[in-house]
C-alpha cells in the first residue's frame, strides 16, 4: 500500500506547499508514489487517517496548539516544513515586541477572536515531537523530494552539518563579506547551493544554523570588514529570532535595542 | 417563516490559506453569509520597522509564496519612492519579465490546477492525471516555463532573491535569455490549447455590478508595473493617495481588513484589469478573449477565470517581448543612486496576479523603515465575494446544503483567493 501523505499549514505564506507543486516534471511519479489523502491548498480530500504528515507554518494563535497536537496524535511521522515551522522563522520577529503593540499597529488594538496571538510566534518543536525538518525558506524542492525517497525507503533525510560557505566556494560565488555585505554564511546551515550570494544578496540563514557555529567569530568578521558586531545579531533575527534558537547566539554576539 | 439551515465549510479547499464559508438561512431568506478569514496574523508591517530598507524585498516577499515576486516589486517601488531612485531601463525590463514570469505561474496553477476540476467534477487534478493526460501535462509544462523565467530572473521562483532599490543582483546571461525565448516560442501552442480547453467550460452566472479598479501604466501598456489607479467610476487616483480610494477597515469575522471604494464594496484583480484596460492587450490576448467570450463590462465574478486565461496569453506575450529587448539592449547597469538619501514616505503599487499591491513605507534619514503598511488584493476583494455570494444564493437556495456549499466554494475559488497574503 502507498504511504498516506498530509499537507498541513500553519501561520506561513504557504509557499513549501507551493514548492511541492513545483516538482512539475516528477508530479505524477510522486503521486504514484504515495496517497495524498490531506492537501487543502490543492485538493478537496481531507482525510485523517495519513501516515505521514508535512506541516508548514509557525504556531501563533492559541487554537494552533491543539491543532497541532491533533495532527501529531494522527501522524506516525511528522515533518516539518520550512523556515516558519523549523525555526520559527520571519514571524519570531516580532517576538520580542509586546502583542499589544503589534495589535495597536496592525488591528486598531484589537486582541479578540480572529485577531488573537500568542506572545511568541514559534516553531512546531515548540509544541510537539518533530521526527524531520526540510529546512529552508522556501524549502528546496529537490531537496523534498530527496526526503520523500529517504522516508519511502525508511531512512534519515539528510541534512548538510557544514556551512553555506563551504556550497559558495564549491559553486565560485565570490564572497560578499569581503565586499562589506553583511553575509551569515560562516554560521548558516548549507544544503541550498546558496543561491542567494549568488543572486546579489547576503546568506540570512533561512536554513538555520550548522552545527559548530562560531558567533563570536562572525561578529569579529563583520567589524574587520568594516561593519558592526551588533549587526550579526541583527541580521541573525531575521530568521532565527525565536527564544530558544536565540540563545545559542544571543550570548556571543552583542545584541542592539532594535528588533 | 421558513425553516433554519446552516451550510458551513470549514477551510474551503483549492485556495490559498484558510477561510470558511458560514451561511445562514431561514427559508429561502439570508440570515447570515460570511467568508471568514481564520489565518494567522503574522505582522509583517511590525516586521518591517526598524529594518534596513534594503532587507525590505526579502522580508515583504514572504508574506506570499505565490505572489513574492509581486510582493519584492512593489516593495522596492516603495523603496525607490521614497529615497528619489529612478531604475534604468533594463532593470524596468527584468522586474517586468519576471513579473510576466509569475502572472503565467500564479494563473495557470489557478485556472489548471485549482478552477478546472471543477468543471471536470473531480475533487482535485489528480484524477485528471488519468483521465485528461494531456490537459495536466501541458499545464505543468507553462507552469515550470513561467517558473524558471522567475528562477532566470531572480534566482527562486518562491521568494526572489536578487531585487535592490536601483539594481538587480543578478544579470542573466544571454544564452539562458536565448533558452528562455526558445521556450517561449515553442509554448505558443500549449496555450492555444489552453485558451480552447477553457472556451469549452461553462461557468455559473452571478450579475452584480461594482466598482472595479486597477492601476494603469502611463504609455499604455497592459496594467502590470503599475501607476495611478483608474476606476470604473471614473476616478483617477495618484498611487501616494491610494487611502482616497481604498478605505480598509475591520470586520469581526476576518483577520485580514476588509476595504471599500468610494461606492462600497469593489473588485480588483485579471477581470477588473480587462474592464479596464482590455484595449491594451495583445492581439494575441485580444484574440483569446473573443475566443472566450468574455465581454469588457463583466459582472460575473466568475468571469475572473477566462480573464486569467486571458492574461496568461498576454503575459507570454510580455515576457516574449521582455525577453527579445533584453537581447537587443541587455548589459548590466550601474546602481541607480538615491536622489533623496534622508529618507522620507515612499509608495510603491502594482498589478500583481490577483489585483493592485499596495506597499508605503517611510524611511527615515538612518536608511530603516519607521512605518509601513500594505494593502493586499484578496483584501480589496473580500466584501465583494460576500456580495456576489448573497447574489448568487437566491438560484442555489431550493438544492441540498452540499450543491449549495459547492456551488459558494466555486464562486470563492474563482476569484482566486490568496488568504495568507491578505491577513499577513
Amino acid at each position: 500500500m502507498r504511504p498516506r501523505v498530509a499537507f498541513f499549514s500553519f501561520g506561513s505564506c504557504e509557499g513549501c506547499q507551493l514548492q511541492v507543486l513545483s516538482v512539475e516534471d516528477v508530479l505524477p511519479d510522486l503521486l504514484a508514489a504515495v496517497e495524498i489523502v490531506n492537501f487543502r491548498e490543492a485538493i478537496d480530500d481531507r482525510r485523517d487517517d495519513y501516515d505521514i504528515a508535512f506541516v508548514e507554518g509557525s504556531v501563533i494563535r492559541p487554537e494552533d496548539v491543539a491543532e497541532l497536537q491533533k495532527i501529531r496524535a494522527h501522524a506516525k511521522i511528522l515533518v516539518a516544513i520550512g523556515a516558519c515551522a523549523c525555526l520559527g522563522g520571519v514571524n519570531a520577529m516580532r517576538n520580542r515586541r509586546a502583542v499589544t503593540e503589534l495589535a495597536r499597529d496592525v488591528y486598531e488594538g484589537r486582541q479578540d477572536g480572529v485577531f488573537a496571538a500568542l506572545p511568541d510566534a514559534s516553531p512546531l518543536s515548540a509544541v510537539v515531537q518533530v521526527n524531520y525538518e526540510i529546512r529552508g525558506c522556501p524549502i528546496d524542492r529537490f531537496e523534498f523530494l530527496e526526503a520523500v525517497r529517504s522516508l519511502l525507503a525508511g531512512t534519515v533525510p539528510y541534512t548538510p552539518p557544514y556551512a553555506v560557505c563551504v556550497e559558495c566556494t564549491l559553486r565560485g560565488t565570490p564572497c560578499l563579506l569581503e565586499r562589506g555585505v553583511p553575509c551569515l554564511g560562516s554560521v548558516a546551515r548549507a544544503g541550498c547551493n546558496a543561491p542567494c550570494p549568488a543572486y546579489g544578496a547576503p546568506c540570512e540563514a533561512c536554513r538555520g544554523c550548522h552545527d559548530v557555529p562560531n558567533f563570536e567569530a562572525l561578529g569579529e568578521a563583520f567589524f574587520r570588514h568594516g561593519m558592526t558586531r551588533t549587526l550579526a545579531a541583527e541580521k541573525l533575527q531575521l530568521f532565527n529570532n525565536y527564544r530558544e534558537v536565540r540563545e545559542a547566539w544571543e550570548k556571543a554576539v552583542p545584541s542592539s535595542s532594535a528588533t | 417563516m421558513g425553516e433554519g439551515r446552516a451550510v458551513v465549510v470549514r477551510h474551503v479547499t483549492r485556495i490559498e490559506g484558510h477561510g470558511n464559508i458560514v451561511v445562514d438561512l431561514e427559508g429561502d431568506r439570508i440570515k447570515r453569509c460570511d467568508l471568514e478569514i481564520v489565518e494567522a496574523p503574522r505582522f509583517f508591517e511590525v516586521l518591517l520597522k526598524d529594518r534596513p530598507y534594503d532587507e525590505a524585498p526579502r522580508i515583504s516577499c514572504r508574506i506570499c509564496g505565490i505572489c513574492s515576486v509581486g510582493h519584492a516589486t512593489a516593495s522596492v517601488l516603495a523603496v525607490e519612492a521614497a529615497l528619489g531612485i529612478t531604475p534604468g531601463p533594463g532593470l524596468r525590463r527584468l522586474r517586468r519579465l519576471n513579473m510576466a514570469g509569475e502572472w503565467l505561474q500564479s494563473h495557470i496553477l489557478h485556472v489548471c490546477f485549482l478552477v478546472a476540476p471543477d468543471a471536470f467534477g473531480v475533487p482535485s487534478i489528480v484524477p485528471m492525471v488519468g483521465s485528461h493526460p494531456d490537459v495536466v501535462k501541458r499545464a505543468l509544462r507553462l507552469k515550470r516555463l513561467a517558473n524558471d523565467i522567475c528562477c532566470t530572473v531572480s534566482g527562486r521562483h518562491v521568494m526572489p532573491i536578487s531585487y535592490h532599490a536601483g539594481w538587480m543582483g543578478h544579470w542573466p546571461e544571454r544564452g539562458e535569455l536565448r533558452a528562455l525565448e526558445e521556450r517561449l516560442v515553442a509554448a505558443e501552442e500549449d496555450l492555444d490549447a489552453l485558451v480552447e480547453l477553457f472556451a469549452g467550460l461553462a461557468w455559473p452566472t452571478v450579475e452584480r455590478r461594482a466598482e472595479h479598479l486597477a492601476s494603469l501604466e502611463e504609455g499604455g501598456a497592459y496594467p502590470m508595473m503599475g501607476g495611478p489607479l483608474h476606476s470604473t467610476s471614473g476616478v483617477v487616483t495618484a498611487p501616494e493617495n491610494y487611502r482616497d480610494a481604498l478605505h480598509e477597515y475591520l470586520v469581526d469575522h476576518s483577520a485580514a481588513k476588509h476595504v471599500r471604494g468610494a461606492e462600497g464594496p469593489i473588485r480588483v484583480g485579471a477581470l477588473a484589469r480587462y474592464t479596464l484596460a482590455h484595449d491594451r492587450l495583445h492581439a494575441r490576448a485580444k484574440d483569446a478573449a473573443a475566443r472566450l467570450k468574455l465581454r469588457p463590462d463583466s459582472a460575473n465574478p466568475f468571469d475572473f477565470v477566462a480573464a486569467q486565461v486571458v492574461e496568461s496569453v498576454q503575459a507570454h506575450q510580455e515576457a516574449l517581448e521582455m525577453v527579445a529587448a533584453l537581447l537587443a539592449d541587455g548589459a548590466p547597469e550601474e546602481a541607480a543612486r538615491p536622489t533623496r538619501p534622508h529618507g522620507g514616505r515612499g509608495v510603491g503599487m502594482v498589478e500583481v496576479p490577483r489585483g493592485t499591491l499596495v506597499h508605503d513605507y517611510t524611511i527615515g534619514s538612518d536608511g530603516r523603515i519607521r512605518s509601513a503598511n500594505c494593502v493586499i488584493p484578496t483584501s480589496q476583494n473580500l466584501a465583494s465575494i460576500e456580495e456576489d455570494m448573497r447574489a448568487f444564493l437566491p438560484s442555489l437556495v431550493r438544492r441540498p446544503s452540499p450543491e449549495i456549499a459547492h456551488g459558494l466554494e466555486m464562486l470563492v475559488r474563482a476569484y482566486d483567493p490568496c488568504v495568507s497574503c491578505s491577513v499577513h
